[in-house]
Formats: structure tokens, sequence, C-alpha cells
């Protein structure tokens, strides 16, 4: 059922990575990103993979809902690394018609893939241990730099926020007006692509309609709580950065200095 | 002293239909409310009510004639955000009077607007949401709360302004019984103990008898007022424009056809049983 | 009289096992005559809006059984959709689910999926609309150009329109003023004269529910608490303020009398009543000819 859906996996917790700034969370995030693919040798590879571990170790989420996580992308990552594996360069180790596999093609299949997963669970650790609210809050006060060049980042931050409001309710709508369009007989479920698709249509209208009278309502709201805009606008909840913040900082930088590190002291297979 | 004060506004959306001229939604109304006042505002839809109190925040400005807000014209455009803080107003849809995803966050949308220091924001948040008894669920997300308490959440977000009056346009017009009775006890608190001036726009006479004064509009225009037990027993009035009086006070109506004594209509069902006994001997 | 729906422990459970298991109707066991006017009352999450939907197999019972006139609804599972048609059920705010160019086209919307057409299709929009009270002049005009009231009455011909054998309206008066709720109300008795017909009301006014229901099922915690005449359920004014309901102002007031030892009934459902017992006792003392 529709309803079932929540959005944002966010699962509250008190763990050291819950109570990091989320600006920290995403700088750290961006940082390690980058780093995953400046991974040359397998020494510095399994460097990340350790530091991986570690944070999910220690971000009070269970592996479990890591693992689940890394189902959904399962498939892409399978086909990507097959990919890798026949594409390869140089000797060929194995052969069979035009189908060939080589030492840089086994290469690049292990850190393509290790790559994708680690990308994966870093991104899903930032939702997991991170409201959306405060990731609003933090995409806000990161981007706050380009606002001088006339990006609208107030904006963009508001409209996430109304959208994350809405969507469960908007949800819920949907689900209301499915089922009374079931109950005048609406057929959902059977006949080809274009019947079914034309099937979504008393759906569609009266949900649209819907949100745009919901929009209305929500404009008047906040008109009459004295909203205009950005401008001296001030936030009950300051993002502060702390003692805890600057250790993460240090480990991460720790780490990628370790990866540069194992970079230049052994060959890259990559 | 008036708090605020509308004279003769005419008001009419601006929207030519079928080549008719719009008639005017609100048509000569005049009105004032005191300070720490409880007014309902009675009629059908379409009467003028929500136009009306949509007039109190400067959300519409008057075609003709004048609503002052604490001595502010509401006209005036450098005054409109002063009024809003003022004057909140809470609409009938609980869903759609939220706008964060977390209560409290909610609660601070009004401060934030107005540029209040974070600090001086949290202790207002808090106090807010403990004047209507939802301190408990301020880390809450709204979609998963009854409808009553989404509107009590509604009613904190205007608190939380420090604002003076409260106008309310069917607040439990989408409420169920328990949700509408969270609501009415709410306002009721907040009239009684914080003297908050109180502007209910209701269909329900249930809720208009709670009243300091009611005051019926019909077709735009101010068809009666006065205090509720003044306003119920013009039983005849009200039924011509089919509006709705208590069962108490229409069965003491009915029974004064039949040539009963009574001196003064009951509104309440313990009015209504100590009149029936004295008749009854 | 033969029954039209019979339910037989009928028990929904949500989310079952998971950790959030929960009982949202249990053992309802009840049969409602053909042509009755049934009233469903009940607080918020008290189980009845699970009830209704599952009499027209909205929801599929986790346990029981829903008969349609001696048969079990879910019997051949394929062929749900044909009781769909046969138990109407207008849901809260119907309004929101108009969605065709004009109103005759959105009330075809039932009757078309049923596979009527041509002078029949037409036949079952026209009729509905009148019963709904909607002039004819409004069936060509966008759905989303009427009033509130005149919405709600377009949304509920929808439904009649596949001219069912029960229907369920579901809060049909919440939102309008006194003047749409009589109007409405009156529209539905209206239908049910002349339908004969089963009708089923779910409804937090009980000014309403006394004006229309023969008999009215209470829900309390998931549970059928009363199933009685609409006299009988209301004259258990203090069992129904223990489950957090209440009867209508007039009702209170004679059973108040009652107690203090006046001759009076209290199980009066509407003015005219009340006053027919005082005055009579009245006149019996000799206080008024």
């Amino acid at each position: 059922m529709v309803r079932d859906v929540t959005l944002g996996q966010f699962y509250p917790g008190n763990s050291f990575i819950h109570r990091l700034d989320p600006r920290s969370k995403i700088l750290l995030l961006i940082g390690y990103l980058v780093i995953i693919f400046c991974t040359f040798n397998y020494l510095s590879l399994s460097l990340v993979t350790i530091f991986t571990l570690f944070y999910i170790l220690i971000s009070g989420v269970s592996p479990k809902i890591y693992l689940k996580s890394l189902k959904v992308i399962i498939v892409i990552v399978l086909i990507t690394s097959v990919l890798n594996l026949f594409y390869g360069t140089g000797e060929p180790i194995w052969q069979w018609g035009i189908i060939s596999i080589t030492m840089n093609g086994i290469n690049r299949a292990v850190f393509v893939t290790i790559r994708i997963v680690c990308l994966i669970l870093a991104s899903s650790c930032l939702t997991f241990t991170t409201s959306p609210t405060d990731l609003t809050d933090a995409i806000e006060s990161l981007l706050k730099p380009i606002a001088k060049i006339h990006f609208p980042v107030h904006e963009v931050a508001m409209m996430m926020t109304l959208a994350l409001r809405f969507v469960p309710t908007l949800l819920e709508e949907t689900d209301k007006i499915m089922q009374a369009q079931k109950a005048r007989g609406a057929d959902m479920d059977s006949g080809n692509i274009v019947t079914r698709v034309k099937a979504f249509i008393p759906i569609l209208i009266p949900l649209f309609v819907s949100a745009f009278r919901r929009a209305y309502d929500v404009a008047t709201a906040m008109e009459c709580r004295c909203y205009h805009g950005g401008a001296g606008r001030t936030r009950m909840k300051v993002l502060h950065m702390t003692k805890r913040d600057a250790a993460a900082f240090a480990v991460v930088a720790l780490m990628i200095s370790g990866v540069i590190v194992c970079n230049m002291m052994f060959p890259a297979v990559m | 002293m008036e708090f605020i004060s509308a004279q003769n506004v005419c008001f009419s959306y601006s929207e030519i239909e079928d080549g008719k001229k719009a008639v005017n939604a609100v048509d000569g109304v005049s009105l004032d409310i005191k300070k720490g006042e409880f007014v309902a505002l009675l009629g059908h839809n379409g009467c003028g009510k929500s136009t009306m109190a949509k007039h109190f925040n400067a959300m519409l400005v008057p075609d003709s004639g004048k609503v002052y807000v604490d001595g502010d014209d509401t006209s005036d455009e450098d005054k409109t955000y002063d009024i809003r803080r003022k004057v909140g107003l809470v609409q009938q849809n609980p869903d759609n009077q939220l706008v964060a995803s977390i209560v409290e966050e909610d609660v601070a949308f009004g401060p934030e607007n107005l540029g209040v220091p974070p600090q001086e924001i949290r202790l207002r948040v808090d106090e807010a949401l403990k004047a209507v008894d939802m301190y408990e669920y301020r880390k809450n997300a709204p979609f998963k709360l009854s409808g009553g308490q989404k509107q009590r959440i509604a009613i904190a977000g205007v608190l939380a302004m420090q604002t003076e009056c409260i106008v309310l346009d069917e607040p439990t017009a989408m409420l169920d019984p328990n949700g509408r009775n969270e609501v009415m006890s709410t306002l009721i608190k907040l009239n009684k103990k914080k003297n908050m001036t109180v502007v209910l726009i209701t269909h329900y006479m249930d809720e208009a008898v709670l009243a300091d004064r009611v005051v019926v509009m019909d077709n735009g225009r101010i068809l009666t007022q006065g205090k509720p037990e003044e306003v119920f027993s013009q039983v005849e009035l009200l039924k011509k424009h089919r509006l709705d009086v208590p069962q108490a006070t229409e069965l003491a109506y009915k029974l004064r056809g039949c040539g009963v004594k009574i001196d003064r209509l009951p509104l309440t069902t313990e009015d209504c049983v100590s009149m029936l006994e004295e008749v009854l001997g | 009289m033969s029954k039209i729906l019979e339910l037989r422990d009928l028990s929904y459970v949500y989310g079952m096992k998971t950790p959030f298991e929960k009982k949202a109707v249990d053992k309802v066991t009840l049969s409602i005559e053909k042509g009755e006017f049934i009233g469903i009352i009940g607080h918020t999450g008290s189980g009845k809006s699970t009830l209704v939907q599952m009499l027209n197999g909205l929801i599929r019972p986790t346990g029981g059984q829903v008969l349609l006139d001696g048969t079990d609804i879910w019997e051949k599972p394929k062929e749900i959709r044909k009781i769909r048609f046969r138990v109407g059920m207008v849901f809260q705010y119907p309004e929101y689910q108009l969605f065709d160019e004009t109103v005759y086209k959105d009330i075809s919307f039932g009757p078309k999926n049923m596979g009527k057409s041509g002078d029949e299709l037409d036949f079952a929009v026209r009729k509905a609309a009148e019963f709904a009270g909607l002039k004819d002049e409004l069936l060509n005009k966008s759905p989303f150009d009427l009033s509130g009231g005149e919405k709600r009455r377009a949304a509920i011909a929808g439904v009649i329109a596949m001219d069912p054998e029960v229907l369920i309206l579901d809060e049909p008066t919440a939102g309008l003023d006194p003047m749409g709720r009589e109007l409405l109300l009156s529209q539905i008795m209206q239908y049910h004269r002349e339908r004969k017909n089963t009708v089923l009301l779910v409804s937090h006014s009980m000014e309403d529910i006394a004006r229309v229901a023969d008999r009215i099922i209470v829900m309390n915690n998931s549970k059928l608490e009363m199933f009685e005449t609409t006299k009988k359920v209301f004259s258990h004014g203090r069992e129904l303020e223990k489950i957090g309901l209440r009867v209508p102002q007039i009702t209170r007031i004679m059973s108040i009398l009652k107690d203090k030892g006046y001759d009076v009934d209290d199980g009066s459902l509407n003015v005219g009543d009340a006053l027919m017992q005082i005055t009579a006792l009245l006149k019996k003392e000799g206080k008024i000819w």
C-alpha cells in the first residue's frame, strides 16, 4: 500500500555520527567520495574499505540496513563490473572466441565494484544518520556563499522543506483517491499498457487539482505567518561545529593522507 | 478599547463572472472588536465571513471603507507585517497550515520570519507548545498527528509570534467531535487565561454559544449581533435564514408558542432542564 | 424481509505478522435487512472506516466473512469489482475524486466501468443526477466550476449512478454548512424512500443519525459495542458517553428529566418528539389547554 512508504530513510539515534553537524557530514562525504576515486592500488583501496567498515560500525545503524540499501543497486554493480571485466587492455589471460579477460580487466572490475559499493554505503550513512530537515538546513548553509551571485539558495531550501513536509500527505491522498476510484469500478490491474496508463487519469487529475489547492492554502498560511523570503530571517536551530566535528575532520584527513601515501609508495595498478 | 475596527467595509473578488458584475462578498460591514473579547462570526458558506476574516490581518484590503488593527490602517503597506504579527490567522484545512516536517520547527516558522534571535525563538516555541498542550509532541512529524492536534499546532504557530489576537476561519470544520472539543477548549483557555482576543468564524452554533458575542452574517452584511442568548432567542430570524439554533432553545421557543410562559430562552442543556423543571413544577 | 448483508466474525488486522500488528476490526457479527437505513457511529479509530471498506471488498478481511445476499463476496476474488458495483461506497470528501471534463462524464465513470452504454448509460446518469438534486444545466459544466455543495452532490451521484443495492456513505455532510447539510440529508432520505435500497451512513453528527437511521451500529475499540434501534441506542446515553460519544442535546435533556422522576421517554430523538411529551405532561396537570 502506498501509505507504507516513508520518505527519507532516517534512523534516529545518538551515535558519534548522528551528533556530527550535518554540514560536516556533507563536506566529509564529498572528501571521501573524491578519495574513493583516487585509490590507485590495492593498499589504498583496502585502506578505504577498512575505513568504510569502521564508520558503518560506529554509525549506530544496523549493518543489515546498509545491506538493504545495496540490494537496490546490486544489478547495476554487477553489470558495470562484468563490462569492465571484459573491456580490459593488455595480454589476455583467458580467451574464448572474441571474449577475453585480462589482468587489467580484473583489476578494473574489482576497483569499480568496491568504489560503487563504498559510494552507496557512504551516502546511505549520511541519509541514515541525518534527518531530512537537518540536511536541508545544512545545504542551505553551505550554499550561502553562492547566494551572492543571485542563486536563490533560500528559495531552493524552502522548496525542499515544503516538499519533505508534503510528500507523505500527498502519498496518503493518492491512496485515498485510488480507493475511491476503485469503489467506482476503476480497474488498474489489467489490460495493456495503454489502458493501464489511461486508468491512472482518474487518479492523477484529482491529485493535481488537490496539490494546487494545497499550494494555494499553504502560501496563504505562510503569508499569514509573516513569511517574506529569506531576507531578515533567523533560524531557531543554529548549526554548531564542535570538537566532535574537528575530530571527524582529523580522522578523514588522516585517511586521505594515508591513501595518498599508499598511492605514492606502491605502483598503481589502475 | 477597540483592538480591531472595521468601518463600512466593502469588498468584491474582482473577477467578473458570466458577464455579470461581481457582487460584493462583503457589503458594508462595520464591526469593532475589543481587546480580550471572544467573538464568533456565524453564517452560511458564502455569507462573507471568511472574506471578513482575511481583512483582519491585511490578507485582503477593503475596496472601500477602512480596517484598523491596534490603530494601524491595514491598507498601509508599511504596517502589513506589524499587523500580521499582532493578528494571527488559522484556516480550515489542518493539513495545509503546517510547513515544516517537525512540529517544533513549524511553530518556529513565524518568529523566524520576524527575525527573532534563536534563543528567544526556542523559549517562545516551548511556551506556545505548552499553551496548547502539545509540548510532548514537539519532535513528531505533523502528518502522523490527528486533525485536532494539527490545528492546535497551527494555533501554537500563531502564539509564537506573540500575537494579541487569533482569527480562526472554520478551524473545526474538518475535525471529528474530539478534535473539535480540543480546539474549542484550547481557545477558551487562551481567551480566559491569557486574555487573547479570539475571532472564531464558524457555522456550528454550538461553538458560537461559547463566545462573548455572536455576529451573524448573511449576504455580506451583518444580520444581527449580541450576546449568544440575545442572538439565539431570535429563533424566527435565524430559521428564516436557515441557520441552526440549539435544540434546547428551539424546544423552549416552541413551548412558548404553545402558551407556556417562559421569560428567558435557554442555550445549554442545564439551563433547559432547570427551565423545564420550573415549568413542570 | 430478507438479509442483504451478513457479517460473520469479520476481522481485520493491520500489518499482520509485523511488530506493528494492530487489530482494526475484531470479530464483528451482525446482519442487515434489505431496505434498512443503518447509522454507524464510533469515535475516530474505532474501526468503523475499516469495517465499511470491507463491505464492498476494498479491504480483504483477515478473518471472517461478508455475505452479500447470501454469498461470500470473496468467493471469486477475481470478480470483486462486481461486488463494488453492488455495494456503492461514498468516501469522506468525495468531491476530491472528481476528474472528468464535465459533470455528466464524471457521473458516467462508474456505470461505464460496469459496461453500460447508450440509452441505458444516459438514463443511469440522469436518474442519479436527479436523485442528487443536480440541475440539468450543471451536467455540462466542468465539475471544478461547481460550488462546494454541488461538487459533493455530483460525486455522490457518481456512486448512485451504479445503482447499487447497498449504498454506504462515510460522513457525507462533513464540512458543509447547516443549509448544505440539511439539503444533502433530505436528498439521501428521499433516495432511500424511492429506491427502497439499503443505506449505511457513517457520521459523527448524532443529530443527523437520530433523524435518519432505523438502527445504529456502535463501534468501539474495533469491536461491535451495540446494534439496536436508534431509540434504544440513544437511551443508553451514559454508556455512549463512556466510549467518547454523545447523544443529541434534546435526548440528553429528556433523559435528565427522566432521571429526576418525570414521566418522559429517555430515547427522544428530536425537538418535536420532546415537545409532544412535555405538552402532554402540562395538559395532564392542567397548565395548558
